[in-house]
């Protein structure tokens, strides 16, 4: 009966143990490579079905005669404690090593060997791999959409110079840490929309917004010097009084003949398109959606019943339909809803429409956040005498949203990963770009070549995001 | 009640109202000016469009509210497909996630990490205009096991030729109700008595008896019917008879489910992590086995994390079903909101049906679970 028992270690030959299967492991793994990458069948000799689980069988021979605890051999050690624990681990892990290696050389090849870098026409490629000339040459498309070319500095430079106003925050000194919440909540979003509006759209220097703009810069300085009991009223009447009276009654006649002149070229926003309308999209919707969420969350959370039920009611009928359907009804539904004259540019529809939407998710993030937090912080605030205003942005939300990082930054992900949807009111981002770009009749038939292309930078900008978030919350993270 | 909590009240609600009243007063004037009359009347007219794929018989002549009903099952259809594919591939990689084998657990790592960050849409995109463009044509397909055939037309399957298929559905029926009874009965049995009831030996064995007694005496009968290639002029062939799954339903359910799959297999894994050690160590000191430890100890406490963020993967995947508009699935979205609508013109009430039956469909999704999760949750005495 011992005899037998060949197969399981023994102490006197524990080296042949070692040397045989280490060897037998190899020699599995080389078959396979051989096979993989030269074609050579080294185990041709055998019966067709044997022949083609013999490197599957020699390897798991192998692994099970190394399978040793506490060799003594750091290498072995860690082998063992890895991929090798038992026999149904030592099997997928063998499983995986040939899956890996077998789809490694027709991946090279479609990737990079045989595929086609240069050229303009589809002629160039000819061979069986993938055609990048046509992503370089559709690559303007890709990024700028129908935006004119000799127009397309103007997007380059609001980027660059958007990133680099977005960066400040990594040099600012200790002196000005403290205004950086300020800028990037209010400054920074301000800036970019004149950006975009001015330079990528060439939008009229003097337009509707400006008169808010200046009724809500009078209402801030004059705020100043109202008593703080009425300042809540004040604010409440104001702003849009001195808006009405501004459009309306002082500057009519003027502004509307300034608002004739332009700096850039008008370019309507049908022609914007490709990655830098995604990181328009997603931008704004970003900004718009987290302030939207913010107040949602609170109203759920209020002890006002009008308040709460239609905080409830907005997030429920958000959360519950899709966005496919809620771009519908923007495109569709919406211009029902305004007078004839009125009318709203697709894209700021799209872009209230998805900031709408997912301000609701976001509104459920903090909620989760809110609740998290122990009853004590809230009466501790109050016993101090702090108003709900007060009490909220100085203790309550600094901890409700650290706690929140995570579930905030899948949200935002979420909305990035959503940007493709406006598709369906005629907006053609990156997907849609290349879902047409497939369709002209000179370049059928790489579609493959556009999607991988499409996924690769969605994969690039979303895990980047993911780690970045990840990062935020490490740092932020306090023990409780 | 004082002013300063009526105030703010008044105002929202007073802004509400007037967004409202702005709205609906646009819409009346707007549809003064078209002449079209609100109303729900139009749904019993004939619909005069074709449907490419339905699960009950529909043509041109049916009604708009038919055409509904085809859109919704196809809807149901693929998020239920979606549903169990990503349970299934969702519990599978969220275990491999936490295997102590390096090579699987980097696997599972890599599968979750590509497949959730890339959009659901493109991931749609890429299975039906590139991965399924590279099938084979009909007549050129090699069939699998000699009866199913993966063609660039679709997946073409058996199917089954049912006389009495009523009888077996009830058959069905009556065997899960019967498990039920049997389940509470053994559970009562064993806090009344103690001893244990073979449930799972008795639940299989009523599951296969009383549907064979419906083959044997209730007169069931069933057949098989394979496809067969048929040409249908001189370069287009197609299979006849068995059943057809359109590319587009297989596409949709394919990126449906790997994509959500990944979100449940993170449920999964913090859900298994979210046992403590010592909950296992206790069961182990007292003697339990590792399936009675899995099946008693860390499965009822898992599931009481992973079961609330799961059912909102479902509701997801329920919505992201209509995403199908994109390539030309005939779900509730691109029948009633797309072709519908285009046809009649009725905006407002379209797209608000559609909106209330995916509320509908999500209220009773998470209602379902809420029901489940309070079922499973800890009873505190």
């Amino acid at each position: 009966m011992n005899k037998l028992n060949f197969l399981s270690l023994d102490k006197n030959n524990l080296y042949a143990y070692l040397y045989s299967g280490i060897s037998l492991f190899s020699l599995s793994i080389l078959i396979v490579f051989l096979n993989s990458f030269f074609s050579l069948d080294l185990t041709s000799f055998l019966p067709g079905t044997i022949s083609y689980f013999l490197p599957l069988i020699i390897g798991f021979i192998g692994l099970h005669l190394i399978r040793i605890e506490y060799s003594g051999l750091k290498f072995l050690d860690i082998i063992n404690k890895n991929i090798n624990t038992n026999k149904f681990n030592a099997l997928l892990s063998l499983l995986i090593i040939f899956v890996v290696i077998k789809s490694l050389p027709p991946l090279l090849s479609w990737f990079i060997i045989d595929a086609n870098f240069t050229g303009d026409s589809k002629d160039a490629c000819s061979g069986s791999g993938a055609c990048w000339a046509y992503i370089k040459t559709w690559f303007n498309r890709i990024m700028y959409g129908m935006y004119p070319n000799s127009e397309q500095w103007r997007i380059n430079l609001s980027f660059i110079s958007l990133a680099f106003l977005g960066g400040v925050g990594f040099f600012a000194t200790e002196k000005f840490k403290k205004y950086l919440t300020l800028y990037y909540v209010i400054i920074y979003p301000i800036i970019a929309f004149l950006f975009i509006f001015f330079f990528i759209s060439g939008g009229p220097i003097f337009f509707d917004f400006s008169y808010g703009i200046i009724a809500a810069v009078i209402s801030i300085i004059v705020g100043f010097f109202i008593p703080s009991k009425f300042k809540m009223y004040y604010f409440l009447i104001i702003p849009i009084t001195i808006y009405i009276l501004l459009k309306y009654v002082f500057f009519y006649e003027v502004l509307i003949e300034l608002g004739k002149i332009q700096a850039f070229e008008w370019v309507e926003t049908g022609a914007w398109g490709g990655l830098s309308l995604t990181f328009i999209v997603s931008f704004f919707c970003l900004i718009f959606c987290f302030p939207v969420g913010l107040f949602l969350s609170l109203g759920r959370r209020s002890d006002l019943p009008i308040i709460k039920y239609i905080s409830i009611g907005f997030i429920e009928f958000w959360r519950g339909v899709p966005l496919i359907t809620v771009l519908f009804m923007s495109s569709v539904m919406f211009p029902m809803f305004l007078p004839e004259d009125m009318f709203i540019d697709k894209l700021v529809r799209v872009i209230i429409a998805i900031s709408l939407f997912e301000a609701a998710y976001v509104a459920e993030v903090i909620r989760g956040g809110l609740q998290a937090l122990p009853r004590g912080q809230y009466d501790a605030a109050k016993s101090l005498g702090m108003g709900y205003w007060k009490m909220h942005i100085f203790v309550i939300l600094p901890q409700a949203l650290k706690l929140v990082i995570p579930g905030i930054a899948n949200t935002f992900l979420a909305l990035v990963k959503d940007t493709p949807l406006i598709f369906v009111v005629g907006l053609l981002e990156i997907v849609g770009m290349l879902n047409l770009a497939k369709t002209n009749p000179e370049w059928l038939g790489f579609a493959m070549e556009g999607y991988v292309f499409a996924s690769i930078v969605f994969f690039i900008i979303c895990y980047a995001m993911s780690k970045y978030s990840y990062n935020l919350e490490q740092k932020y993270k306090t023990e409780r | 009640m004082n002013f300063k909590k009526i105030l703010p009240q008044l105002l929202t609600l007073v802004v509400v109202i007037l967004v409202f009243g702005f709205f609906s007063y646009n819409a009346q004037v707007n549809m003064e000016n078209r002449g079209i009359t609100f109303g729900y009347g139009f749904l019993s007219q004939e619909s005069s469009f074709d449907v490419q794929f339905s699960l009950i018989e529909y043509d041109g002549s049916h009604s708009y509210f038919r055409a509904y009903l085809v859109g919704l099952l196809n809807t149901i259809l693929v998020s239920v497909t979606g549903i169990v594919f990503a349970t299934i591939i969702g519990v599978v990689v969220g275990i491999a996630r936490l295997s102590n084998n390096y090579l699987i657990e980097r696997t599972a790592a890599i599968y979750v990490e590509f497949f959730r960050n890339i959009p659901l849409l493109l991931q749609i995109f890429f299975w039906y205009f590139a991965a399924l463009r590279a099938l084979p044509l009909p007549e050129k397909a090699e069939p699998m096991f000699g009866v199913f055939f993966l063609t660039i037309k679709g997946f073409f399957i058996p199917a089954f030729i049912w006389n009495n298929l009523d009888i077996f559905i009830y058959s069905v029926i009556a065997a899960i109700i019967a498990i039920f009874f049997v389940r509470s009965y053994a559970k009562k049995k064993q806090e009344n008595q103690g001893t244990q009831t073979p449930v799972l030996l008795i639940s299989i064995g009523l599951l296969i008896i009383l549907p064979l007694l419906s083959f044997l005496l209730g007169g069931v009968d069933a057949s098989i019917e394979i496809p067969v290639i048929e040409q249908l002029s001189k370069t287009s062939f197609t299979y006849k008879g068995g059943l057809k799954l359109p590319p587009e339903l297989i596409s949709l359910a394919l990126a449906l489910s790997l994509y959500t799959a990944t979100f449940i297999a993170e449920c999964v894994r913090a859900g298994v992590q979210g046992v403590s050690k010592g909950q296992k160590e206790a069961a182990a000191s007292i003697g339990l086995t590792p399936n009675q430890i899995l099946k008693l100890v860390v499965m009822p406490q898992a599931l009481r994390i992973i079961i609330p963020p799961t059912t909102n993967q479902y509701l997801n995947l329920t919505k992201n079903s209509s995403l199908a508009a994109a390539i030309a699935y005939p779900d509730l979205v691109l029948v009633f909101a797309g072709t519908a609508l285009m046809q009649t013109g009725r905006a407002i009430e379209i797209v608000s049906i559609t909106m209330l039956t995916y509320l509908t469909l999500s209220i009773t999704i998470s209602i379902f679970m809420n029901w489940y999760n309070k079922k499973i949750a800890i009873k505190e005495k």
